[in-house]
């Protein structure tokens, strides 16, 4: 019996009864990361990075019953050997690592291996089969290094101030926010945000992740407030009557997506930033390397494109099907 | 190179008229004067001839990266441009070059005769030489088809506003043959003006559509009825013994359009024709692809005037032996007009017909019978207004008849291009026949941008089978086809060829067991087929 296996309610290892990432309500729940796709609400019990443990919470109430462990640390269900390592896609990501009578098996949840300064940096690790995320898995995806994309958005925003216009950006509201934020709190005096980001980024400054103090907008915030300030909303403020107030502004968009032009188009948007918490394609084919993987599931993502470049490589490779991210999101905001 | 690359971007990023204005005219009055007039002529169709095409281009980058056929597909399916595929696969470049645009578009000349090894070896120094954003501008140059939203009609704007020259001036300066190679815009522009001015068109009256029946406009005997074509709406100018030929979009389309050259000589000094420019072929308008295949194109091949011969329908008069006679009631122009067009006695110059009609019910009757004319319903002009300018309610009226619609369910998804590259936008339909699944057509456009969205996120979730850039999905989306004409056809699987077939509305209230059957669009073959146009 393999370690783990692919059901329809998740991927479920038999041996220690638990699932990682189930998208249908069950038992025991281990969790990669807080991500509404990953961590989906009624599991009994859920197991998380302690970083993930308050994000978990705020999505999923306070009334889950959510045990955290630290990364590296190692817990036993059923005998079989489960430990959290990180996955640098956000904080508190984690890529579950399943051992049982000597055999290893990692599932990726989703990661980049650019360290971003917050999550803690990627970490490769050894395995027999290796569970990966495809989202950005054709070779067009190359990211530039993020001080070459952070240099361009603070170009931006100066030169949109210049033109006397607020500059917006669309970033997902956990994680993408955040990690923007971290990377411009010395280029701008403040940051004006969106709800959907100041909630979780209250529950991250209590915590004490080094984040800049920022200013949630509310009807009440007068519109002098908008005068060539830093705004970062969430992609489902965009064709929103909440932007009009800010005229005259610029709107930019954080996204693996924009590295296709015609998708910037589509979105009406002033500019694109190829910004994403996913692995690039170099930094996929880095990663199954690094593992020394004989054997490799592909999930979310371009999937059957990477599986069969896999196989090509020698790498037992096979495509599997979850309900994680829908291939190519397009409409989802969080790659 | 940098400099055009970043008006590239800017223009196909910008969805604001002004913001590309803007872009442009700084531009033309900051770039090296070689490098302008080769934008002038990139984008007033005169693209240089192509010396390395596309295949070569792909093969050179799959070469150049190790990527195998497939996986070249995949990645082109999902960025929908060749040129911007290369670019995104290729990995940075090790010796950057910063040459002007014109070095590069001439040292791309010089490969005409060169041989493959020759081109190769050019084409992989250039993208090492060249960033990401400068290759696809690059790579574009050479698979050719800018599609940034740059109108010629824009960048006319732009260089009258930098120029300080009226925009149908220019326009006749920049038309006419003329190499980028060796001259520059300021010689074109200095050129003496006597001529612009004997060229230039008066503004287009347009017309409103007639909503509801005609009764609400009169008695019948003050309005003069035509049939509407689909073509160009045009103006034929001979002045100072020279024929000008413009589009509604203020184009100078004069030598695109070589058929009306003899008018030249038939046609009496201070002319100018109102009407609309078809491609006709036995007395009958050819459908408007064909037409289509006549305006992309700067230089027409003998092949396309065969194939796509046009002729001008005149429908209105409007300088008569030199005097602007627009305030004439149009009875009088029209007088005018029948005796100038008899008088010239040219297939191509044809006029427009008037409809026989002795009450509107009748009109009516004779509007129903549009389809079979190829025609898409009528026009309705009041006797005695006079020509006026841009779209003004009361005395122009269109009077279209409805579609043909029919439900049906859609089967296959594809891609599409440009700015929907990687959204699923051009779907195939099918009508019932017993159990089976019948396809009869494809159609793309009509939906909104949002519900476009809201499908290609359905299509991704409910493939069936994936065939390159195609997929099959479950049977289950209903739409309202629209079109225009139906024709027996057998090289359709469900024999028949529809014209200017669209989605009419998505219809989420129906169930796909209810969609129409093969009957039903035989059953409209049979009411409306033999539609020359079809
Ligand atoms: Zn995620
Ligand atoms: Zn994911």
């Amino acid at each position: 019996m393999n370690v783990l296996q692919f059901t329809d309610n998740g991927i479920y290892c038999p041996a220690g009864d638990f699932y990682i990432d189930p998208w249908k309500p069950v038992k025991r729940a281990v969790i990669t990361h807080a991500h509404a796709d990953h961590a989906r609400w009624g599991n009994e019990y859920y197991l998380c990075e302690n970083a993930s443990v308050p994000l978990l919470r705020l999505r999923l109430g306070n009334d889950i019953s959510v045990q955290g462990v630290a990364y590296g640390e190692t817990i036993f269900f059923n005998g079989v050997k489960v430990s959290l390592h990180p996955a640098g896609h956000m904080i508190g990501s984690a890529q579950i690592r399943v051992e049982q009578n000597g055999e290893v098996w990692v599932a990726s949840g989703d990661y980049k291996p650019e360290h971003d300064g917050l999550s803690a940096p990627f970490e490769p690790l050894r395995c027999h089969t290796f569970i990966t995320e495809s989202t950005f898995g054709l070779p067009i995806y190359r990211w530039a290094p993020q001080q070459q994309l952070f240099d361009n958005i603070t170009q931006w925003i100066y030169e949109n101030q210049q033109a006397g216009k607020a500059s917006v950006l669309l970033a997902y509201s956990l994680g993408k926010a955040q990690r923007l934020l971290y990377h411009l709190k010395d280029k701008a005096d403040h940051f004006l945000v969106h709800g959907a980001i100041a909630i979780p980024h209250d529950v991250l400054l209590q915590e004490g992740w080094p984040l800049p103090p920022v200013e949630r907008i509310t009807p009440e915030t007068p519109k002098s407030a908008f005068k060539n300030a830093v705004i970062i909303a969430p992609p489902s403020a965009e064709d929103n009557a909440w932007m009009r107030r800010f005229h005259p502004y610029a709107l930019g968009i954080c996204s693996g997506w924009m590295q296709v032009r015609g998708n910037m188009r589509r979105r009406n948007a002033d500019a694109g930033f190829a910004l994403s918490d996913h692995a690039d394609w170099p930094g996929l084919l880095e990663a199954v390397t690094a593992t020394g993987a004989e054997q490799v599931y592909v999930t979310h993502g371009f999937s059957s494109v990477f599986a069969r470049y896999l196989s090509e490589k020698g790498i037992n490779a096979r495509e599997v099907t979850t309900s994680y991210g829908d291939e190519e999101m397009i409409t989802n905001p969080e790659n | 190179m940098q400099q055009f690359a970043q008006l590239v971007k800017l223009l196909s990023n910008s969805t604001k008229t002004n913001e590309k204005l803007e872009a442009l005219s700084r531009y033309f009055a900051t770039a090296p004067a070689k490098d302008k007039s080769w934008v002038l002529a990139l984008f007033s169709g005169r693209r240089p001839k192509r010396t390395v095409n596309s295949t070569q281009l792909k093969n050179w980058c799959m070469q150049a990266t190790a990527i195998s056929g497939w996986l070249f597909d995949e990645c082109y399916h999902t960025v929908g441009d060749l040129a911007e595929t290369i670019a995104l696969l290729l990995p940075p470049g090790t010796t950057p070059l910063a040459a002007p645009l014109h070095y590069w578009l001439e040292q791309l000349q010089q490969l005409e005769k060169a041989d493959e090894s020759t081109k190769q070896s050019f084409i992989l120094n250039a993208w090492n030489a060249l960033d990401s954003g400068e290759r696809f501008v690059f790579n574009k140059l050479i698979t050719g088809g800018f599609r940034i939203g740059l109108s010629q009609k824009m960048m006319v704007n732009a260089l009258a506003k930098t120029y300080d020259i009226e925009p149908a001036t220019l326009s006749h300066m920049i038309s006419g043959n003329w190499d980028p190679r060796n001259v520059t815009i300021e010689a074109l522009l200095h050129q003496h003006t006597t001529g612009a001015d004997a060229s230039r068109p008066y503004p287009f009256y347009l017309a409103y559509a007639l909503e509801g029946a005609p009764d609400a406009l009169g008695a019948e005997k003050d309005w003069q009825a035509e049939w509407k074509w689909d073509g160009i709406r045009g103006q034929i100018i001979k002045r100072e013994r020279q024929l000008f030929v413009w589009s509604r979009g203020d184009e100078l389309i004069t030598e695109k359009f070589p058929e009306f050259t003899p008018l030249l000589a038939m046609l009496p000094d201070g002319t100018v024709l109102d009407g609309e420019i078809l491609t006709f072929a036995n007395g009958l308008p050819l459908p408007f692809q064909t037409l289509q295949t006549r305006i992309g194109r700067k230089n027409v091949t003998r092949k396309q005037l065969q194939e796509a011969p046009v002729i001008f329908l005149s429908y209105d008069l409007l300088e008569w032996e030199g005097a602007d006679i627009r305030e004439k009631p149009l009875a009088e122009r029209r007088a005018l007009l029948i005796q100038l067009v008899q008088q010239t006695g040219m297939s191509v110059l044809q006029l427009s017909p008037e409809i026989d009609f002795d009450n509107w019910e009748q009109l009516t009757l004779l509007r129903g019978q549009s389809r079979d004319k190829g025609s898409e319903g009528l026009m309705l002009k009041k006797k005695s207004a006079p020509y006026q300018v841009g779209r003004k309610r009361g005395d122009w009226w269109k009077w279209k008849i409805d579609p043909l619609t029919i439900d049906a369910v859609m089967i296959y998804a594809q891609k599409g291009h440009g700015r929907r590259s990687n959204l699923y936008t051009d779907y195939t339909f099918a009508v019932k026949d017993g159990e089976q699944l019948v396809p009869f057509t494809k159609a793309y456009s009509g939906l909104t941008d949002k519900e476009i969205t809201e499908v290609d996120n359905w299509i991704k979730r409910h493939s069936l089978e994936k065939f390159g850039p195609v997929r099959t999905v479950q049977p289950e989306l209903v739409f309202e086809i629209a079109f225009e004409g139906i024709a027996s056809s057998n090289r359709h699987k469900s024999g028949v060829a529809l014209r200017f077939p669209r989605i009419n509305r998505w219809r989420k209230d129906k169930p796909a067991a209810e969609i129409n059957t093969l009957e039903d669009l035989k059953e409209l073959l049979r009411i409306n087929g033999n539609n020359p146009g079809a």
